[in-house]
């Protein structure tokens, strides 16, 4: 497997120059001679796509919601990070680098997060023209406030929704170009396989979700916008339908999958409630800037909030990372929460719970204050779980968010399958074993529209230009694989939901390789995850026709690839004997309790190629090189 | 608790549609109204009967996806909540709940609960945007804007286009959807070149996509779970008229002074 990241010579601050002026450019009478696949319409999708078209590519985009407005980068509530240094509080594109690589625990590569520092300053002039309404102060400038693993405040934010309305200006652009005929729209379509000529990623077969029919769509690139594998917990903060169907049929084709045991647990969620429990809402980040975390610091102790005194409550971010307190990164926020609670310190039902305060912060600022920043958090919180934050502490833990991990790509976003790029949370790129909160719209967007817009041009001016027909053997067994696969769903027959095996491989994933792993169980798990996808393929059972809308069916095409993705995690966290960002393996940990990095065996990227059905997939490394940064043990004390 | 649901079931959208009755039996008040949905669904696939199709994704709230007509009301009975926002302790044990798609002659139903919004995505493409092409813009700072309009462009903003405003209108108008684009764009400096073009164009789409006109009913603003105000449509029908008197003439000929 070719692991050439193709990172461009020169000094750090040069590279990504440096790179765009040596990359190939298409005439501009010849880019309409070009088609371009996007799959997704987040904000990596959207934004690609719609710069893509306005370049003069033609652009199909396809995504499985209604419309491409619904995309779950939607969701992101808290903010955008960018290194505009507005606030003069001492950043710099630098600093944003820096923060970044460190906040990953150095398992990133450095000239990816550099140019996304970089971008990130383009992002923010890019969407104010566009007309994103970003908070603003009463001078009439741009608002910013503080996220988590940063000592500047760099944050970017549209009230708690700044991820609607990111995506709300990627929609419109792509809308834009829909009505200029440039894009050409498929919502209500789902990618469900890749067509590889010659070896190169030339289109893909995706399911008319509506009528059930199977349509071939060919191309001179595909790119794959389709976002992060979360879900594969089941209870997760993502959208019901994210999957990881479309990189899951790329990597099955040949497509390295990177790190896929790096996923993020979110600190700050609200927690589970019962056994019907469908998804898991986060409460963002950004409420750590005047929320106090604490449990109460005897376990077991069951009053109620306010008769708990002062001094018998264990702020305990704040105790033990005294420069960041309750702005720690998201991992180690997260494990102090599993470890307070595993002590049976954990409040509300079940001892799942740690409280996030905000009546300091109420006394100080007025309710006023705090309802202007965090209004809809706090009515969501409210809507869920009946309690008024404003008076009560809010009860959060942690829950799956976003994955790292993804198919690799070099820095140009291309897959080790030519012509197949992969953009924003689906592929592996800038964030390491850990992201910082506000970088993933920062991430899509900087993929979307200011890296893919160069780097398409590039593969496309190399590429020598051949037509593939509809009737090309690769085409027609592409759409046969997807139609036999599709059959074999229907055929089962069998006793059990879609749903019965999902809700059972995601809470033996959350246990065995959730927040913290060890040796002992994620070898369990390596053994259950084949019996439980035997039994899958044995007792599944599907209603309907595949002819027509059916929601169980597109459900359990879904969990078949969770199934598979599941035993690749978890032979990922096994082969990494360290712990490193989110990846805590318990073996591997400091004497109070910190992860602990092996850098001489495992600054890398782990690549796992696919060799077959039932055979084991292969495991290479594209080593990490640090020449800007110094690589040393990550400490928010 | 318990309830008894009346559900439209209709196969496609030639197909003739009824209601059919189900039990949900044993439901805690904590679950969600999709996780209660979920739960009958999960019965029917056990019983080798076709689930009841619906459109949902985020249950958070923000990405608009679902939404149905439960007891004459979009979204239910909870003022500025969706579908998937609602629990089911806004119920009473034993309720019977009549559970329909948004009815409206611009969104042909697909199947049961589910129907086709795209008419909303084609208002947009009409010029719902600002055509500022990637790579072009200036700083972000570069031009001030009152605090005032950015705060009234983030409320029109906020619209989730899941069309409850359509479903709530009798005359299925979609004003409120495209007033809240417009105003949100036509207050930020920004959305000023193209203002008037966009306000005619996406009001005339409006119509063409079969959407009935406004008679001030204001049932949009008390079905929209993000309170969207009907004040957006005084602005909308401020820019249509404008636009419509100076068609065709240069702005400077009546006196357009600028922002």
């Amino acid at each position: 497997m070719n692991l050439d990241a193709r990172i461009p010579q020169g000094p750090l601050e040069q590279k990504w120059a440096r790179h765009r002026a040596e990359l190939k450019l298409v005439n501009p009478a010849n880019k309409r001679k070009y088609t371009v696949l996007m799959v997704g319409s987040g904000l990596a999708g959207a934004g690609g796509a719609a710069s893509m078209a306005e370049l003069g590519y033609e652009v199909k985009c396809f995504c499985y919601q209604d419309s491409p407005r619904r995309a779950h980068s939607i969701a992101a509530q808290g903010g955008i990070n960018a290194a505009k240094n507005y606030p003069n509080d001492g950043d710099s594109v630098y600093r944003l680098f820096y923060d970044t690589v460190k906040g990953g625990d150095f398992r990133s590569r450095e000239a990816n997060v550099y140019r996304l520092a970089e971008v990130s300053v383009n992002i923010i002039d890019q969407c104010v023209a566009l007309g994103v309404p970003f908070a603003r102060e009463y001078g009439g400038l741009l608002a910013n406030r503080s996220f988590g693993g940063a000592q500047v405040s760099r944050t970017f934010y549209a009230r708690g929704q700044t991820g609607q309305q990111l995506l709300l200006g990627a929609y419109q652009a792509l809308e834009r170009q829909v009505a200029r005929g440039k894009v050409e729209m498929f919502p209500r379509h789902e990618m469900q396989e890749l067509i590889v000529v010659d070896g190169r990623a030339r289109g893909i077969v995706v399911r008319d979700l509506v009528t059930g029919e199977l349509e071939a769509h060919l191309g001179d690139a595909v790119c794959l916008a389709t976002g992060g594998y979360g879900n594969v917990f089941f209870l997760s903060t993502n959208a019901k339908g994210c999957n990881t169907t479309a990189i899951w049929r790329a990597y099955k084709h040949g497509a390295g999958f990177a790190n896929p045991a790096f996923t993020q647990i979110h600190p700050t969620c609200i927690p589970v409630t019962g056994e019907h429990q469908s998804k898991l809402t986060l409460m963002s980040e950004s409420l750590r800037n005047d929320g106090r975390i604490w449990v109460p610091k005897k376990q077991g102790d069951t009053r109620p909030p306010a008769e708990i005194p002062e001094d018998e409550r264990d702020y305990y971010l704040e105790r033990m990372y005294p420069s960041f307190g309750n702005l720690a990164p998201r991992d180690i926020s997260s494990r102090a929460a599993k470890r307070v609670c595993d002590e049976g310190r954990g409040v509300g039902p079940g001892g799942q719970g740690v409280y996030l305060d905000f009546a300091e912060a109420i006394g100080r600022l007025g309710e006023d204050a705090i309802r202007e920043k965090y209004g809809n958090l706090f009515e969501m919180y409210e809507r869920i779980t009946a309690e008024n934050p404003y008076k009560v502490p809010m009860r959060i833990y942690p829950a799956s968010h976003y994955t790292m991990g993804g198919l690799w790509v070099d820095y140009n976003l291309m897959s080790t399958i030519p012509g197949l790029f992969v953009l924003g949370e689906a592929n592996f790129s800038d964030h390491g074993a850990n992201r910082l909160g506000a970088s993933a719209l920062m991430q899509g967007l900087a993929d979307g529209y200011f890296v893919i817009p160069y780097t398409i041009g590039d593969y496309l001016a190399r590429t020598p230009r051949h037509s593939v027909s509809g009737d090309h053997p690769a085409v027609r067994a592409a759409v046969d694989a997807v139609r036999a696969r599709i059959a074999r769903l229907m055929g089962i027959k069998g006793k059990r939901t879609p749903t019965s095996f999902y809700r059972e491989l995601g809470s033996l994933l959350w246990e065995r390789c959730g927040m913290s792993r060890n040796r002992a169980g994620l070898e369990e798990a390596l053994a259950r995850i084949p019996v439980l996808r035997e039994a899958f393929w044995r007792d599944l059972t599907v209603a309907g026709e595949a002819g027509e809308l059916n929601q169980s069916l597109e459900l359990a095409g879904r969990v078949a690839d969770f199934l598979e993705l599941g035993e690749l995690m978890v032979r990922d966290a096994l082969a990494r004997e360290e712990s490193c960002g989110c990846h805590f393996r318990e073996e591997y940990q400091t004497e109070d309790g910190e992860a602990r990095r092996d850098d001489a065996r495992f600054a890398h990227v782990a690549v796992w190629e696919y060799t077959g059905e039932g055979r084991a997939p292969l495991r290479h490394e594209e080593p990490l090189t640090y020449e800007s940064v110094h690589l040393a043990t990550r400490s928010y004390k | 608790m318990n309830l008894t649901l009346h559900v439209w079931r209709q196969k496609g959208p030639r197909e003739r549609g009824r209601f059919v009755t189900y039990r949900a039996t044993d439901v805690s008040a904590d679950m969600s109204f999709l996780e209660m949905l979920d739960v009958v669904n999960e019965g029917l696939l056990l019983k080798g009967e076709e689930p009841i199709a619906f459109d949902h994704d985020c249950r958070e709230g923000i990405c608009g996806a679902c939404g149905m007509v439960i007891n004459g009301r979009p979204h239910g009975p909870k003022a500025r909540t969706t579908t998937c926002q609602l629990h089911l302790r806004s119920f009473r044990d034993g309720q019977e709940l009549w559970l329909e798609p948004w009815r409206s002659r611009a969104f042909p139903v697909v199947k049961d609960l589910i129907v086709d919004r795209g008419a909303f995505d084609r208002v947009i493409q009409a010029g719902g945007y600002i055509s500022a092409a990637i790579g072009s813009a200036p700083d972000a700072n570069a031009v001030p804007i009152r605090k005032e309009n950015a705060d009234l462009a983030m409320d029109a903003a906020a619209c989730i286009g899941c069309g409850a405003c359509v479903a709530a209108c009798p005359n299925g108008s979609a004003m409120l959807f495209t007033a809240a684009k417009i105003s949100h764009l036509g207050l930020l400096a920004q959305g000023q070149p193209e203002r008037y073009e966009r306000a005619a164009a996406m009001v005339e789409t409006m119509d063409a996509e079969g959407f009935g006109s406004c008679t001030n009913h204001n049932e949009c603003e008390a079905a929209c779970p993000k309170g969207i105000s009907v004040a957006f449509i005084a602005r909308l029908n401020a820019d249509f008229v404008r636009a419509r008197l100076t068609e065709g003439r240069r702005l400077e000929q009546v006196g357009e002074g600028g922002v």
